[in-house]
């Protein structure tokens, strides 16, 4: 990899925990370089008492999840080329989740709203049912499909402005969690779940921003999640199901 | 605290009034662009909609949707920006719906009895 | 960096719209039913107060009013779309579809009230 004396990359990273600094640090740029990569030098060259978080470094797994020049990103699928034109990098933790350290984030509010939406599989069926028959071109298949590729990185709850004006907003990741199980034919949770999902702390608090959808890694759309629990939540309490 | 089935149904509320809103702008929209034509006089305004029970009862339905939607829309802009209790927030739209349905009600009979009988 | 980077796309203006102009409105509503319900005593109070609207400052102020009617209407229109209809792709479309025709609309207003 090329690295051309002259051209360094002015990085300014969150130091401390919720309170605490930016402080900057002057890193070579180098070719195909991506944000995780200037993370990894700073802590491994410049000041090994920085705290982040990475696994994959490829894609895959969503750890390395920061806010970079104001947006969240996974940091190892940002190229820096793309988004520090003008050589200016700022690097913070995750928005509207309570900070650790430096660039780590507590992600237990994340899971536990996860959980409070009704996020886990409720067995309908038995071993002695055999499998069930859903085809894969099937309405509610493709809806639940559409949003079931979600690894949980936070990307998303983390450019909602809801989350951050709603201590309690459940948020797009576990909303759309629960549309995947509203929409999953073997799941028995039915409208407990809906009920779950319904009120102000939940889906009725979506204003159709699409932060969410402009964010997501896996190009995922919660908001359409939402509107469609909206749908079902409605549904039910006209029926006096809810 | 929160109570998710009153939420839902305010939503609903909100989305059904604003339904009923979006029919009755267009034609309140329509009418005022061609009345506001070559100036505006309480005296046109008595000949075009005065003494109509048809035109009061629509403006009765309008103002009872405005009432519904406004401070239900209210409520949550309150809500989420401001750091008001929920018991105020509630209070403060219940009032805001007391004071449009009354005022608006006033308004409608005041227009209707501008015109011939 | 800005704080707000993360809300540099169409359907955040659509909502910061739709929400600022709700706002207004919302202001406007009493004051507007307030200066009709002055004609409960007869025409001349709602006559004086009609006379004193025909300034050019005051037109454009109702140019402005109809200008966030329509866009709180047509940005209305498109959440309910999105919310029963279900998604469709081309959102960006339909704010700017939404802006345009608001923007005829109060237009059409200024033309006829000058």
């Amino acid at each position: 990899m090329a690295v051309t004396a002259s051209e360094t990359l002015s990085v300014s990273i969150w130091r401390g925990g919720e309170h605490g600094r930016f402080v900057a640090y002057e890193v070579p740029k180098r070719d195909s370089q991506t944000v995780l990569d200037v993370v990894t030098y700073v802590q491994r060259r410049l000041d090994a008492s920085l705290s982040y978080r990475f696994a994959c470094r490829v894609g895959m797994c969503g750890s390395c999840a920061m806010t970079v020049n104001g947006r969240p990103r996974w940091t190892c699928r940002t190229h820096v080329s793309r988004v520090a034109g003008d050589g200016r990098l700022e690097i913070a933790p995750l928005r509207n989740l309570p900070v650790v350290k430096d660039l780590s984030v507590d992600m237990r509010t994340f899971f536990d709203k996860w959980a409070r939406a009704g996020g886990a599989f409720t067995p309908t069926g038995s071993r002695a049912d055999g499998f069930a028959a859903i085809p894969p071109a099937d309405a509610k298949r493709r809806n639940a499909d559409a949003g079931v590729e979600c690894i949980g990185c936070g990307v998303c709850y983390a450019a909602c402005d809801v989350v951050a004006w709603k201590a309690d907003y459940l948020g797009p990741a576990a909303l759309n969690r629960a549309w995947t199980l509203v929409n999953d034919a073997r799941d028995g949770a039915g409208a407990a779940r809906l009920l779950k999902v319904a009120g102000d702390a939940g889906c009725h608090a979506c204003h159709s921003h699409q932060a969410c959808r402009e964010h997501c890694p896996k190009h995922l759309n919660p908001t359409a999640a939402i509107a469609g629990l909206k749908r079902a939540v409605a549904v039910a309490a006209l029926k006096g199901d809810l | 605290m929160n109570n998710p089935r009153v939420e839902t149904w305010l939503w609903l509320a909100q989305r059904a009034s604003a339904a009923v809103l979006a029919v009755a702008v267009v034609v309140h929209l329509a009418g005022i662009i061609f009345a506001v034509q070559g100036g505006l006089t309480a005296a046109e305004v008595a000949g075009r909609v005065g003494g109509s029970a048809a035109w009061a009862a629509f403006y009765g339905v309008f103002v009872a949707a405005a009432a519904v939607h406004a401070p239900i829309g209210v409520r949550t802009v309150l809500s989420e920006m401001t750091p008001m209790p929920a018991s105020w927030v509630n209070a403060a739209a219940a009032l805001f719906a007391v004071v449009l349905l009354g005022s608006g009600f006033t308004a409608v009979a005041a227009v209707y009895r501008l015109g011939p009988p | 960096m800005k704080a707000t980077a993360h809300r540099n796309h169409a359907a955040w203006w659509a909502f910061a719209l739709h929400r600022s102009s709700g706002v207004l409105l919302a202001l406007f509503l009493p004051a507007h039913f307030y200066v009709l319900a002055s004609a409960i005593d007869g025409t001349a109070r709602l006559d004086g107060f009609l006379s004193w609207t025909d300034q050019p400052l005051v037109k454009l102020a109702e140019a402005v009013l109809v200008l966030l009617l329509a866009a709180h209407l047509t940005g209305g229109l498109r959440l309910l779309f999105l919310e029963f209809v279900g998604w469709r792709d081309g959102q960006k479309t339909l704010v700017a579809v939404a802006s345009g025709v608001a923007v005829a609309l109060a237009l059409l207003f200024l033309v006829n009230a000058v």
